[in-house]
């Protein structure tokens, strides 16, 4: 490049000659425009795929769109075309980004021993494999085949379990199922609460 | 450049800026008599701006605990707890502690007022006019933004600001406030804020036809009885030539905050100019030379 | 009522100001001035928990005025039903109803049902029903009434004296506006000027609805409050019509879903209940269900239980082994969240599942939560984030106390961190019974797992682990049909949700609604009422045509049980005739023309059943009911005024008192719900009623817009922890003058169970009552903050005992006595030795001794009596 062409692309890329020369002698807006604005976009213009969802939080239902970009969550807004909400979220809504995003996500599965006075990383699957084992050990424990008054009951008291109002209705469904067939009975959420 | 530049009615803001071919001008019509106080707007608008928490400290001013607009709070709802004023009061806040006489029977007419603050993206901005670096500056929609890649953190434009809306933050010192979501509009969406809100307290368009649905609606609502109901910073007569971002209150404005009479720090300018002519000058020849020799 | 909409269902206010902005009129009733009553035209202030004093003053006055909407109340309610004559109401029995035994706190129902009804088995089953919730088992129909597709005695004119018109009007003539005054502590102007604008917008022409939350049910009195605002809302004919209805804003994003596909104790999917050690068989189980003479869809309820059979079981499910029914463990009793807490705390529980709840601080009784916790062999905890209640080990109240110790509690803890809404694919059902669709957004990251998987691996290991067992305790588990479909690791909630909806066995293909399910095991169908749901083979739940693109009924958006239907009941949108009431509140109608019902909405009504329409002689089920029967899950087609079995409180809503009031019950000698059930134990203690001096203020709880329930999703958050960093106490001027207490100073708050500390905020919104010449003071707290987040603090959890609603074992956390005094709690053991303290000084015995009637004497028991 020239020193010429150097000299008046550098000019051109000033404000103050964009402003002398240009429509905005005050220099307060056109010419005072920076690169990065002139070239700025939304970046939920840069999500190659939006994914239809619902709020989490409360019972209102209020459909979110999520922007994603390379398995990434860029943005969580509301969704327009949902005739319950209209596009609109409420505060917990509208901090869905970060809900999901955000550092306070747990990634790993931690495990605390009996006695123990801190908790310490535990792999996947062999968490799974010592829940197991000791589902099938309460529910020994706990059962009945029988009640007090000696009527058939096949169940076992050794293990509860609360939750739900937050899940799936597929989750809830094979959590009742399993439970059940486990002979488990004291099995609630937050409807009870 | 014309008669009011800078101050006065001045209607195509963007094409006094320099842009010949430019949208509509817009902004916010925040009819605080619809605002339930859930603070969606606050919310949404730190999510699309990462704008950082701003610590987590209980300020017992009704619900608000975000307390005024400022580096971290682009969006601020203000709660008001009232005791209808009586004709004779002039509506200013009481300094007791609310209620301080309320029993049983006492209580006749309380109320409670909320309303959602922002930049007020000013026909004549206070920041805009003494930002030394072009930092700010006026946009093709006619909003006021900072240019976080050009701003250097002088803080000139804190004192320029009639509302105290523009604030430094701490850290890189950089001047903030809300941009009207600058990078949504560039791609035809509309603001975070005005997007999530509940209720549509905040709605997002035309100025035009905002202060028109404006009008219509303080008009509905004297109607209804709300005799002290007013708009604030529509008039392009004002000390800011009226605002982008305008508000309909239920009481005076300084019941919620707000500077009843703002006018833009600029608007002598004209007349100091003149007197400081010799300066510039020097000081334009020391700009071109660290221009040059910058990189 | 007993809601605050706009701060916790805020998206959903839109509606209400739309609607205010069009004209209508917003009253809101409520004990606190919240963000809802900025908004409302009148806000009520009125005592927590006098809700049913308030109704009832306004079912009185529509009854004394003769307000009611009386074609609608005669066609389609049962208020022209006799009743028998040994039913006595709390009129004749100072607060009671017949049938109460005051041994098991609990009534037997046979004297409240029709004169023509024969009262059967379960009607004395009193204490057992009680003790399993049984109320709470008729979610999705009535209870059964044997003779109700015969005829029933009945007065149209409303005139004899055991009609239930007649019998309502007796019961409620003591709601005077006098009485409501005295005991809700709001003026008598406020009360009338309430029941006109309410009864001027309902009728032909207009309607009005009915909002309310948990500032309902979380009371001893809590089903029975709905009841009465129901029984307005049927007086007014303001059910099953546009604009209409009785609303329940559910707090939890599939909360419904939670219910319609039970955990819960007493539940199977679909309302069916879970068996008991009576049912010997399927036949007898379906018996119980359902009477052979009623009408109804109820009525089949052998297809939905055989259709669920058959899922759960598959092949395994035959007619000869009765579909594997025996192999359904029996409830008998409360096994309730409650009552299993406690059984953690006497050592009775060994292992406890956490799925996204955070009972240490979102239950009633946190201290309890977190001892019962202490005391487990292992608990497994599933959240987004950590949370009070797996680390209560090391973090909790009692560890300052000294009551847990990490080297001494012996509770192995497994925190899996879970999948978010946009990590896992699924429905949730919303407040008004609508499943949404949510797509996959991305993939969970590291150790993430949505509860499908974690569910679906943790049965196939459990399978495995098994796989050779002869047990035949085992049978149900190996039996299981657990063959969902799987990508990868990740089982398939299409394929689940294809299966709740239900498969023709014999085609294979999904089928189209819950009248396509049979009793001869050739259906199989997870969750009858969400039947249609995959109608056509197609995820109806995930259609999305835009809400402008349709009318307001939205129909071709997400899906609604049952059936899309988008307002329950919807055939009384019409007159008895099929034509709308009016043309400006026109739902659905009958098109004498084409034979079938059209409009607006999907009818909730067979769609070719003519109005004029009557059964033969002997018809039952669907059959029996009338062109004109709207209610058509109901055993008699009519929507109840009068309850004549289902409740275990009584047929009729009556005022009871809290269980800790500072006041005598204004109305009734009876104080509080004579069945509430209480747990009496040491370590649940009660303030005793009428206790000015140590416990003399009211004390309620509440949710903020800014935190959603015990944190986890908010206080974790930072956008939404900054808005309201810290714990607070409402307090009036008032309260902060007599008892000391600075704006932003320190306060705290203290029961006979906990001590509860927090910043003082004095407002005008919150006000003394003048109930019964006393000024009552009430005060409350957010109950979000715990002791992990951003933002930490007490729990006002902590502040409540367990005492229940005797019909679905909701906790009382709206309501209870304490004290509040300035400065912060004392800490550590001192903390002990404060609140012993207190019991002392309010003579709490320990262990509790209270009773339930007022004559009763005796301490409540909780055994399950025989």
């Amino acid at each position: 490049m020239g020193v010429g062409r150097w000299l008046a692309s550098r000019l051109a890329s000033w404000p103050v000659y964009r402003q002398i020369t240009g429509r905005d002698p005050l220099g307060r807006g056109r010419a005072a425009q920076s690169p990065r604005s002139a070239g700025l976009t939304a970046r939920i213009a840069d999500a190659d795929r939006v994914a239809k969802s619902v709020c989490p939080f409360c019972a209102v239902g209020c459909a979110q769109r999520v922007y994603v970009s390379e398995d990434r969550v860029l943005q969580i807004e509301g969704d327009p075309d949902s005739p319950i909400s209209r596009g609109r979220l409420c505060p917990k809504g509208s901090a869905s980004t970060q809900l999901v995003t955000g550092p306070q996500r747990a990634r790993k599965v931690l495990y605390r021993a009996p006695y123990g006075g801190q908790w310490r990383e535990l792999d996947l699957d062999t968490a799974m494999d010592m829940v197991a084992d000791r589902v099938l050990e309460a529910r020994a424990k706990g059962w009945q085949d029988v009640d007090e008054r000696g009527r058939r009951v096949r169940r076992t008291l050794g293990l509860a379990s609360l939750g739900g109002a937050t899940l799936d209705n597929e989750e809830n469904y094979l959590i009742k199922k399993l439970f059940t067939a486990l002979g488990a009975l004291q099995i609630e959420n937050q409807a009870r609460i | 450049m014309t008669e009011h530049s800078l101050s006065g009615p001045l209607h195509d803001v963007a094409g006094e800026a320099g842009y010949e071919q430019h949208p509509p001008r817009v902004g916010f019509f925040t009819d605080t008599s619809v605002c339930i106080g859930c603070k969606a707007c606050e919310v949404a608008c730190k999510e699309w701006n990462d704008v950082p928490a701003d610590g987590f400290d209980l300020l017992g001013m009704s619900l608000d605990n975000t307390g005024h607009l400022g580096a971290n709070a682009w969006r601020h709802v203000a709660f008001v707890e009232q005791q209808r004023p009586a004709p004779q009061e002039l509506g200013m806040p009481s300094f007791d502690r609310p209620g301080a006489a309320t029993g049983p029977e006492a209580r006749t007419d309380f109320r409670w007022l909320m309303a959602s603050d922002v930049c007020k993206h000013c026909t004549h901005a206070g920041c805009l006019d003494v930002c030394p670096t072009g930092a700010l500056f006026r946009t093709e929609f006619g909003t006021v933004v900072v240019q976080q890649d050009i701003c250097n953190g002088c803080g000139y434009c804190v004192s320029g600001c009639p509302y105290g809306v523009i604030q430094r933050r701490e850290g890189d010192g950089r001047a903030q406030k809300c941009t009207l979501c600058y990078d949504r509009l560039r791609v035809g969406e509309q603001p975070a804020c005005a997007k999530a809100c509940p209720t549509d307290s905040i709605q997002f368009g035309e100025l035009d036809e905002l202060r028109e649905r404006a009008a219509r609606r303080v008009e509905q609502l004297r109607e209804r009885g709300e005799d002290r109901a007013r708009l604030y910073g529509a008039d392009p007569e004002d000390g800011v030539g009226g605002n982008g971002a305008f508000f309909l209150l239920l009481d005076e404005p300084e019941v919620y905050g707000l500077p009843p009479d703002p006018v833009v720090p600029t608007r002598d300018l004209p007349a100091m100019w003149r007197r400081a002519g010799v300066a510039a000058v020097a000081f334009a020849a020391a700009a071109v030379a660290a221009f040059l020799g910058g990189r | 009522m007993g809601s605050n909409m706009a701060e916790a269902h805020p998206v959903g206010f839109q509606w209400v100001m739309e609607a205010k902005e069009r004209g209508a009129r917003v009253l809101h009733i409520d004990p606190r001035f919240t963000r809802t009553s900025a908004h409302a035209d009148v806000h009520v202030p009125l005592r927590a928990g006098t809700d049913i004093a308030f109704l009832g003053g306004v079912i009185n006055h529509i009854l004394t005025n003769a307000l009611d909407f009386r074609e609608y109340v005669v066609a389609y309610t049962n208020a022209s039903f006799l009743v028998g004559e040994d039913y006595r109401d709390t009129e004749d029995l100072d607060g009671l109803f017949s049938g109460y035994d005051p041994e098991t706190a609990s009534y037997d129902s046979s004297t409240w049902q029709y004169e023509t009804v024969e009262a059967g088995p379960d009607d004395h089953a009193g204490a057992s029903a009680k003790e399993r919730s049984a109320s709470y088992q008729h979610g999705s129909g009535g209870p059964k009434v044997e003779g109700g597709s015969g005829r029933i005695a009945a007065d149209p004119t409303l005139e004899h004296p055991r009609c239930v018109y007649q019998v309502l009007k007796r019961h409620y003539a003591r709601y005077t506006p006098e009485a409501v005054a005295r005991t809700c502590g709001v003026s008598e102007e406020l009360f009338r000027a309430v029941c006109q604008t309410w009864t001027a917008n309902s009728g032909r022409e207009r309607t009005a609805a009915l909002v309310y939350s948990v500032g309902w049910t979380q009371h001893t009195t809590g089903a029975q409050c709905i009841r009465a605002g129901a029984i307005i809302q049927l007086l007014l004919g303001n059910i099953g019509r546009p604009g209409g209805g009785v609303f329940a804003l559910r707090g939890h994003a599939s909360i419904q879903g939670s219910t319609d596909i039970p955990t819960l104790f007493n539940l199977l999917p679909g309302y069916l209940p879970m068996p008991t050690p009576e049912h010997g068989d399927l036949a007898e189980y379906v018996d119980s269900v359902r009477a052979d003479q009623q009408k109804g869809f109820w009525r089949n309820a052998d297809a939905y239980m055989i259709s669920l059979l058959k899922e759960y079981w598959g092949e395994h499910a035959t007619a000869d082994n009765d579909y594997c029914f025996d192999y359904l463990p029996r409830i008998t009793g409360d096994h309730g969240t409650y009552r299993t807490v406690m059984d953690m705390v006497d050592g009775k529980v060994f292992g406890y599942f956490l799925l996204g709840q955070n009972p240490a601080v979102g239950s009633a009784h946190g201290r309890l939560q977190r001892l019962g916790m202490a005391n487990l062999d292992w608990l497994v905890v599933r959240d987004l984030t950590m949370i009070e209640s797996a680390s209560f080990w090391k973090d909790s109240p009692e560890v300052e106390t000294g009551e847990i110790a990490p080297e001494r509690c012996r509770t192995e803890v497994f925190f899996f961190p879970a999948a978010s809404h946009v990590e896992k694919e699924g429905t949730f059902t919303q407040t008004q019974r609508m499943l949404q669709w949510r797509e996959k957004a991305v993939e969970p990251k590291g150790d993430q797992r949505s509860e499908l998987w974690f569910f679906y691996h943790l049965g196939r290991k459990l399978r495995q682990r098994l796989a050779d067992s002869t047990d035949e305790r085992d049978r149900p588990l190996l039996d299981l049909a657990w063959d969902y479909a799987v990508v990868g690791d990740e089982p398939q909630a299409q394929d689940v949700l294809r299966r709740i909806n239900g498969v023709d066995l014999t085609t294979g293909r999904a089928v189209g609604g819950y009248t396509e399910l049979k009793a001869d095991g050739s259906t199989m169908a997870g969750c009858w009422i969400y039947s249609g749901v995959y109608a056509d083979e197609v995820n109806q739940a995930a259609r999305r045509k835009p809400g402008r693109e349709q009318n307001l009924y939205a129909t071709e958006w997400g899906w609604v049980w049952p059936m899309n239907r988008r307002v329950l009941y919807n055939r009384a949108s019409a007159d008895p005739a099929g034509r709308p009431w009016s043309e400006r509140k026109a739902l659905i109608w009958w098109d004498a023309e084409r034979g079938e019902w059209i409009g607006d909405d999907v009818p909730d009504f067979e769609r070719t059943k003519p109005p004029d329409y009557v059964p033969p002689e002997g018809a039952v089920g669907p059959e029996a009911l009338r062109g004109d029967d709207p209610f058509i899950m109901q055993a008699d087609g009519k929507g109840w005024l009068f309850a004549p079995k289902g409740l275990a409180d009584g047929p009729l809503p009556t005022h009871y008192e809290p269980h800790e009031s500072p006041v005598p019950n204004p109305l009734h000698g009876q104080r509080g719900n004579p069945t509430r059930k209480i747990y009496g134990r040491a370590d649940n203690p009660s303030n005793p009623p009428l206790d000015h001096e140590v416990f003399p203020y009211v004390v309620t709880t509440a949710r903020l817009t800014e935190h959603h329930t015990a944190g986890g999703m908010s206080r974790t958050v930072p956008h939404l922890a900054e808005l309201q960093p810290e714990l607070f106490v409402e307090v009036s001027p008032a309260l902060a003058r007599e008892r000391g207490l600075e704006n932003l100073g320190w306060a705290h708050v203290v029961t006979s169970r906990a001590a509860v500390e927090a910043r003082v905020v004095v407002t005008d919104r919150m006000r003394p009552l003048r109930v019964d010449q006393r000024e009552v003071h009430q005060i409350w707290l957010p109950y979000h903050w715990g002791s992990v987040g951003l933002v930490r603090g007490d729990s006002p959890n902590d502040l409540f005992g367990v005492v229940v609603d005797p019909n679905v074992f909701i906790q009382e956390t709206k309501v209870a006595t304490c004290d509040v005094r300035p400065g912060r709690r004392p800490r550590g053991p001192a903390l002990l030795d404060y609140l012993a303290g207190y019991r002392r000084r309010a003579g709490i015995a320990e262990p509790t001794v209270l009773t339930t009637g007022p004559e009763a004497g005796l301490p409540h028991t909780e055994e399950d009596q025989p």
